[in-house]
């Protein structure tokens, strides 16, 4: 098949407050190729595909479908010109049947105005064998395996007659046996003339399937090669090699200081397995690994959030019996969940009575509580941490990003725990705000706390980190000391991302 | 006591429409709106501002009201409770059998509370450990225990109740209705359980956030069923009212009091997406309420036409809550 351009993305450049997400990015896509687009977290890759689906409106540049200039500025637009996209969350409604979501919003009627069920199962079947896919269209899509799903949208996508098919992380909830399968459906759609856009963390599948692959670099363009010309290494250093920044340079005290946690072969079936690790006194333990590969639910498992299955933690030396979250705090553990929002904080409440919410049980006497030290200590961790809101009675809602972490960690100071777990402590948190969350760690550490932090922000955990604990699917594969990373270079950044995708350090 | 309740809220309605727009201005609206309802009907009809009228007024008032209180508990949780209705109509009827067998008043009250209170103490095992919605958990004991009333009193009244008891709710006290007096007493106290103590702190929390709260070592069962149990032991409280008022234990008794519960609160600002509303405003909610329908019984307003109205007031408050939260 002949190899044509169907849309072509010229200079395209987007600004969010503060951060140039694209910067003048050219990207094209042909019929009949994969085109993979490779990058860092935050690298640009999902703008950019906003960009092109119309969710997002770029701040300039051109698109161009058959050579011709189009303005894209809304999803149901970007549909009309051909373009699909298959998402990791798979986006059908489950309570339907198969062929029902294919025809979702124009199902074919008789003559009595009744749904003509025949045609539709008919025409989805179709479909369907149209595509290889072996799955029954009268089935309810909540009954289908997450893989029958992903394949579902794929065919649907393809109903709808999409030119351009993106699979952003299509494979980050698949069993092996079901990637093969996706490829052979991605394989037929390439026969059939359409473009595909290829997004994924997985390096060794983006040469397994695709022809071309681009690679992003915060918000610039690196470089467009045809993958058979390139090898895994010489993307992986495409994909990093920034700096690092005195962002990062904090006090670190010294080693050799006693165990205050020690994990011993946790595992929760199906989740992680077989961790272990020890985190000293004044020590930040650095969890490197990628969305999904375990390393939150293994701090919601020792925090007491979620349960595990077997294995042992120790605290000072102590074997821990945590069963809830009551349990971990009581023994000196605070957590920073994930997601602040969600977990961290009552948005609808006082930075108040955020900052005291484990510690009221300690400030009440008789089921009332002491007024004064509830407002004490509010304003002291205000004044100490430098929380910025005009007034403590302030709804947390009100705050920005950085300082809604604050109250997070004012809440744990202030409950004098002694472990620190912070998941994602800097997502959507500003530049200057991070600076001072790391000021923060490098006063807990010297007071003798312990941190364990989690992100998927390399330059942060080589920057910030005493050592660094690999997670590649539930599996721990690596233990990284600091003498091993200080220098933050390209090869320090691969050795990271090889054990977070579960290949070998070269 | 109650005038001076009146002009406390009024001065910290002003201090505050002037100085902070968001803190009670709430209530200051609410307050506005009730001074004006009570000005106008005083005008518009000459039984509205006499003794007879205002004592009882007070009086029905102060038994929904005492419900309402607890509603407003359970909806800053997150929750709602149904089944008050028929809660305060078995602690009623409860104690008025016993009394009606020659038992003590005391240990009738004390009983008949613990009975609705233990409904309660289920509903929250239920919400919390089952999983079950609060909405159909309540429902079910809702009709559950509406047909335990009529079980054990036959669907018929109970007559025959001590003097003490009934005329409790007839007296007062330098002219405050002893009904109004029981009222204000549960209203400091609430209001002091919902602002400075540690399970008010904590439902509020749990409403705002479930997960946060649990996170932050939270006990969330146990807060759940005390939340539960101590609105139907509001409504519990409410039905020895009633029955004092009533003279009577009435198998109907207290039919429809959740939904005039829970628009008490609502009009009074809470919000059933959890972690909003005072004591205060269901107060004045309470008020509201009832005076509407009682100036419009004055007034003689068409009684279909005045149940209109009052839907319509219900869903206006929410109405313009909202449009105000999202300007912020």
């Amino acid at each position: 098949m002949e190899r044509t351009v169907i849309v072509r993305m010229e200079k395209i450049s987007k600004l969010f407050p503060g951060v140039k997400a694209l910067d003048n990015v050219d990207f094209s896509i042909n019929a009949g190729e994969v085109h993979a687009l490779v990058g860092e977290n935050g690298a640009g890759k999902s703008t950019l595909i906003k960009v092109l689906m119309g969710a997002l409106t770029k701040d300039s540049g051109a698109i161009y479908l058959d050579g011709h200039k189009i303005d894209i500025t809304n999803p149901s637009q970007a549909k009309l010109y051909g373009l699909g996209a298959v998402y990791q969350d798979v986006m059908l409604a489950q309570h339907l049947s198969v062929g029902e979501n294919f025809f979702l919003g124009k199902l074919p009627m008789t003559a009595y105005k009744m749904i003509n069920w025949k045609v539709v199962y008919q025409e989805a079947s179709k479909i369907l064998e149209n595509l290889n896919i072996k799955i029954d269209p009268k089935k309810l899509v909540k009954d289908l395996t997450v893989a029958q799903q992903e394949m579902v949208v794929i065919a649907k996508t393809l109903h709808e007659n999409a030119r351009i098919v993106i699979f952003d992380e299509p494979t980050a909830l698949l069993a092996n046996d079901e990637t093969e399968e996706l490829f052979k459906i991605i394989q037929k759609l390439k026969e059939k003339g359409v473009g595909i856009i290829y997004i994924s963390h997985r390096l060794e599948e983006i040469f397994k399937i695709s022809d071309r692959v681009t690679v992003l670099k915060d918000g610039k363009l690196v470089n467009t090669l045809n993958t058979s010309q390139t090898d895994e290494n010489s993307l992986i250093s495409m994909m990093v090699g920034r700096s690092a920044r005195d962002m990062y340079s904090i006090g670190h005290t010294s080693k050799k200081a006693e165990i205050v946690l020690e994990i011993r072969k946790l595992t929760k079936k199906g989740i992680f397995e077989n961790i272990s690790f020890k985190l000293h006194k004044g020590e930040i333990l650095g969890m490197f690994g990628l969305v999904g590969s375990g390393r939150t639910d293994i701090v919601r498992c020792i925090f007491g959030a979620d349960i595990f299955d077997s294995g042992e933690i120790c605290i000072n030396g102590e074997r821990a019996f945590i069963k809830s979250p009551l349990d971990a705090i009581s023994k000196g553990i605070g957590l920073l969940p994930e997601d602040r929002k969600k977990q961290g904080l009552c948005l609808n409440l006082s930075v108040e009575t955020n900052i005291n919410l484990a510690l009221y049980p300690e400030i009440t006497a008789a089921g009332i509580i002491n007024a004064v030290k509830e407002r004490e200590t509010a304003e002291s961790f205000r004044k100490k941490i430098d929380i910025r809101t005009p007034s403590v009675s302030q709804k947390t809602q009100n705050l920005s990003g950085g300082n809604q972490q604050k109250v997070v960690m004012a809440k744990w100071l202030s409950k004098k725990s002694k472990i620190f777990i912070f998941d994602e402590p800097t997502v959507g948190v500003d530049v200057g705000a991070k600076a001072e969350i790391y000021k923060l760690f490098e006063k807990l550490t010297r007071d003798g706390n312990s941190i364990i932090m989690i992100s998927s922000y390399l330059p942060e955990i080589m920057g910030v980190a005493d050592r660094a604990i690999v997670i590649s699917e539930g599996k721990q594969t690596g233990m990284l000391l600091r003498e091993e990373y200080i220098g933050m270079t390209n090869k320090d950044e691969e050795k990271f991302l090889r054990l977070a995708s579960g290949l070998k350090v070269s | 006591m109650g005038i001076q309740i009146v002009k406390h809220g009024l001065l910290s309605k002003i201090i505050n429409l002037v100085k902070d727009k968001k803190i009670l201005a709430a209530e200051g609206t609410l307050l506005a709106i009730l001074i004006f309802l009570a000005t106008f009907l005083s005008f518009a009809s000459q039984f509205f501002l006499t003794v007879e009228n205002i004592t009882n007024l007070v009086r029905h008032t102060s038994i929904v009201g005492v419900v309402a209180i607890g509603m407003t508990f359970v909806i800053i949780s997150g929750g709602i409770d149904l089944s008050v209705g028929s809660v305060l109509g078995f602690s009623g009827m409860a104690a008025a059998i016993l009394m009606r067998d020659g038992h003590n008043i005391y240990l009738a009250i004390i009983a008949g509370v613990l009975a609705g209170t233990i409904v309660g103490v289920i509903n929250g095992f239920i919400i919390h450990k089952g999983k079950v919605p609060p909405f159909i958990a309540t429902m079910g004991s809702m009709i559950v225990v509406r047909g335990v009333i009529m079980l054990i009193s036959d669907a018929r009244m109970v007559s025959g109740l001590p003097r003490e008891f009934t005329n409790f709710s007839q007296l007062s006290l330098f002219g405050v209705p002893n009904l109004f007096i029981v009222w204000l007493i549960i209203m400091f106290l609430a209001n002091f359980l919902a602002k400075r103590s540690l399970f008010g702190r904590n439902i509020h929390a749990i409403g705002s956030n479930v997960e946060a709260s649990r996170l932050s070592g939270i006990k969330i069962q146990d807060n759940v069923i005390k939340v539960y149990a101590f609105c139907a032991f509001m409504a519990s409280v409410a039905g020895i009212m009633m029955t004092s008022r009533l003279a009577n234990g009435v198998p109907t008794g207290g039919d429809g009091f959740e939904l005039d519960a829970i628009a008490a609160a609502v009009i009074g600002g809470a919000s059933l997406s959890g972690a909003e509303g005072t004591v205060l405003g269901t107060v004045l909610g309470a008020f509201i309420m009832a005076m509407l329908r009682n100036g419009g019984t004055l007034m003689g307003i068409n009684p279909f036409l005045l149940q209109i109205a009052i839907g319509t007031i219900v869903v206006a408050a929410v109405l313009i809550d909202k449009q105000k939260k999202s300007k912020r």
